[in-house]
């Protein structure tokens, strides 16, 4: 293992950012200082929690047939196309779904990706416990499955240790637009929201309160509000 | 010099996948600026290099899927670089090379059809390196140590096979300066294994690694004789052409692309013992279908549909009943593939390519009927990539849609078999002892009766036209 782990800052403090509804590309962008603002060490660990546009994101290893619909017609009925730099298939953004992009260093305790894939889908598994839904890991399908259905998907970018991308939870809102994708290249499963699944409506902010909480809890930070 | 490794970015982790270099070969890094990137599982990760100097070798191209620890680049601090630098271009850029490999990377076409991205010729890709390795003191260009290969094309049968060895044998050969055809293999269809060439290295006297060896060197393909000739006598005479050149006949040669075909036609005559069988197939139910969902698949999805996913979808079906038109033949083996990879010939202006569906036995109706417009599109705007014109399992050309009524086409290597598809049109047919007008088809299919039996090619055909004739509409 050659890369470099840096210093240990022994208060661990994750900083929390709620932003709103933000376009993709703008949370592209922000992503892409505090990364590298992370890796210099000028911000400590942050987790953004936000809503996108409708949109669909194509990552490194999609592949184009999983996109059922020609990149036009998408465009047409008002939805953003992205290639972005994270591991994973196709999947689709939009109101109603809170996600997540934790800005990590997984230095030095942390340097194991399958390691910070299963912690975040053991943050996502928690946040359904307190709703009263029991979501699973399926194996070999990343993500937090309830049943035959994934709720919340998983997509990560690591640089020098340094993660971005993250995850998107299903709390409420229209999951047809899955329908026009193969979601993360997988075939023959649905997609579900915690707000169907209960039959009553999830005020969104208590449901970023539950998911800063378990992060900072399954990775051992502190929560320090921006 | 410094070896770049697939790093273990997880306990649980056994391989990584490159996916992009950020440098190019000759390019400088830095110590921890990104190298190049990875993907596992769900994870893409950006690998900073462990050294600062010169990017020396690429050895694991993009798309490829290596064991954690192997070396996938090799970084020189700088004044090394510039030492060692003319690498042998054989090794320094193992691109997949198999697209160049002929029994099974022809994409190439029934009709005509060369493939779309091989790798280019060798000497091309020495040439490059050599390039763009940054010589700060200027030297005269050394004779290139590499063992000058042939243009494919230029290969017999013998050289090819000899010349299919792995990357890691292509790699050991640049390093030593060894002619892998040179050596006896003893690997499958006469591969050279590493076996073979570690043993032929250490049986080889006095084994200078930085001196070219000019026995092993075969004289580039053209000039035919190696002694310089005397400057009085005229270039040797090639063979004399039927027609000279002059007012009435002009000389082209042949393109890359164009000799590959040739290459790939007459090679596929030889090893397969070709048969046609012709079938015809009423298309009535599935014109009257198409006419009724055309509408909705356009709406709904911005997609034609054309009789193209009707027949590959039946053609699947029946790959899947008689697999052995889904195989191929290596050497005394029939080799069975579980996947179903259809490629289809596009006619294209400057020949003819034949992008592979993918699994189409995963897709449905609407999944065939993209990747058909899909596939076609980007073969037109040549924006096909290479893993999308190989690995085909069986293959469907339409010399229909010119007015054929049916061909015989050529097996595409190292497949068995090849689907024609005739001209589609109203035809009067006999239905119940009256005349009716019917929309017709022949389906011809010419198959290896080496190991196709023709009592199979009939049945998988009968099969092919049953699914047709009686198409499940719940499949639309």
């Amino acid at each position: 293992m050659s890369l470099p782990c840096s210093a240990l800052d022994p208060s661990r403090p994750l900083e929390v950012r709620r932003l709103g509804r933000v376009p993709y590309a703008e949370g592209l962008d922000l992503q892409a200082r505090l990364v590298a603002d992370r890796q210099a060490g000028r911000v400590p660990d942050t987790l953004l929690l936000l809503e996108h546009d409708p949109v669909f994101t194509l990552g490194r290893n999609a592949r184009a047939e999983h996109v059922l619909v020609p990149e036009a017609v998408l465009r047409a009925r008002g939805f953003d196309v992205f290639e972005t730099g994270r591991g994973g298939d196709v999947t689709y953004h939009g109101p109603g779904q809170v996600v997540g992009y934790p800005i990590l260093d997984l230095a030095p305790d942390r340097c194991d990706v399958h390691r910070y894939v299963r912690d975040l889908e053991e943050v996502l598994i928690r946040t359904c416990r307190d709703y009263g839904v029991a979501a699973v890991r399926v194996a070999g399908m990343t993500g937090a499955w309830v049943g035959e259905a994934k709720i919340g998907a998983i997509g990560v970018r690591i640089a020098r240790w340094v993660t971005s991308h993250g995850f998107a939870f299903n709390v409420a809102g229209d999951t047809a637009p899955f329908g026009l994708i193969v979601p993360c290249g997988i075939r023959g499963r649905g997609v579900t929201s915690l707000e169907s699944l209960l039959g009553r409506a999830v005020e969104r902010g208590e449901t970023m309160d539950r998911l800063a909480s378990h992060m900072a809890a399954v990775f051992g930070r502190t929560i320090a509000r921006a | 010099m410094t070896d770049v490794i697939m790093p273990q970015m997880g306990e649980s982790i056994a391989e990584g996948t490159v996916t992009k270099w950020m440098k190019k070969v000759g390019d400088k890094v830095q110590r921890d600026e990104p190298l190049f990137e990875i993907s596992t599982d769900k994870v893409d990760a950006e690998i900073p290099s462990p050294a600062a100097g010169v990017l020396k070798e690429i050895r694991v191209e993009p798309g490829t899927t290596v064991p954690i620890n192997t070396v996938v680049g090799v970084i020189a601090a700088e004044g090394e670089a510039v030492a060692s630098a003319p690498a042998p271009g054989a090794a320094s850029a193992p691109t997949p090379a198999e697209p160049a490999r002929p029994p099974s990377a022809p994409a190439t076409a029934p009709t005509a059809a060369p493939t779309a991205a091989p790798a280019p010729p060798r000497p091309e890709l020495a040439q490059a390196d050599g390039g763009t390795a940054p010589p700060p003191r200027p030297e005269p260009p050394k004779p290139s140590p590499a063992p000058a290969e042939k243009p494919r094309s230029d290969m017999t049968v013998d050289e090819l096979r000899q010349s299919r060895s792995s990357p890691v044998v292509r790699k050991i050969a640049a390093e030593h300066n060894v002619d892998i055809r040179q050596i006896p293999g003893t690997g499958i269809a006469g591969r050279v294994t590493k076996q073979d060439i570690l043993g032929h290295l250490e049986g080889r006297p006095g084994e200078t690694a930085a001196q070219p060896a000019p026995a092993a060197a075969p004289a580039p393909p053209r000039p035919p004789s190696a002694a310089p000739a005397p400057a009085a006598q005229p270039a040797p005479a090639p063979p004399r052409p039927s027609f000279p050149a002059g007012p009435r006949v002009e000389i082209v040669p042949m393109s890359p692309i164009r000799r590959k075909t040739a290459e790939h036609m007459t090679l596929s005559k030889r090893t397969s013992a070709h048969v046609a069988t012709v079938f015809e197939v009423d298309m009535s139910r599935v014109a009257s279908l198409r006419q009724k969902y055309r509408q909705a698949y356009e709406e709904r999805s911005g997609i034609k549909l054309t009789y193209l996913p009707f027949i590959v979808k039946a053609t699947v079906d029946a790959l899947k009943a008689f697999p052995v038109l889904n195989s191929s033949v290596e050497d005394n083996n029939i080799v069975y593939r579980h996947d179903v990879n259809i490629g289809m010939a596009v006619a294209l202006d400057w020949g003819l390519i034949v992008p592979v569906i993918r699994n189409a036995d995963e897709k449905n109706i609407l999944g065939l009927a993209r990747a058909v417009v899909d596939l076609a599109e980007r073969a037109r705007s040549r924006h096909l990539k290479v893993d999308e014109v190989q690995g085909g399992t069986f293959t469907i050309t339409n010399p229909g849609v010119f007015g054929s009524l049916f061909g015989t086409p050529i097996i595409n290597q190292p497949q068995v078999a090849i689907l024609g598809v005739g001209t589609i049109e109203k035809r009067p047919v006999v239905r119940d002892d009256a005349i009716a007008i019917r929309t017709m088809s022949y389906f011809a299919l010419s198959f290896d009766h080496r190991i196709v039996d023709g009592s199979d090619a009939d049945r998988f055909m009968a099969h092919i036209k049953k699914g047709l004739q009686e198409f499940d509409e719940s499949a639309l």
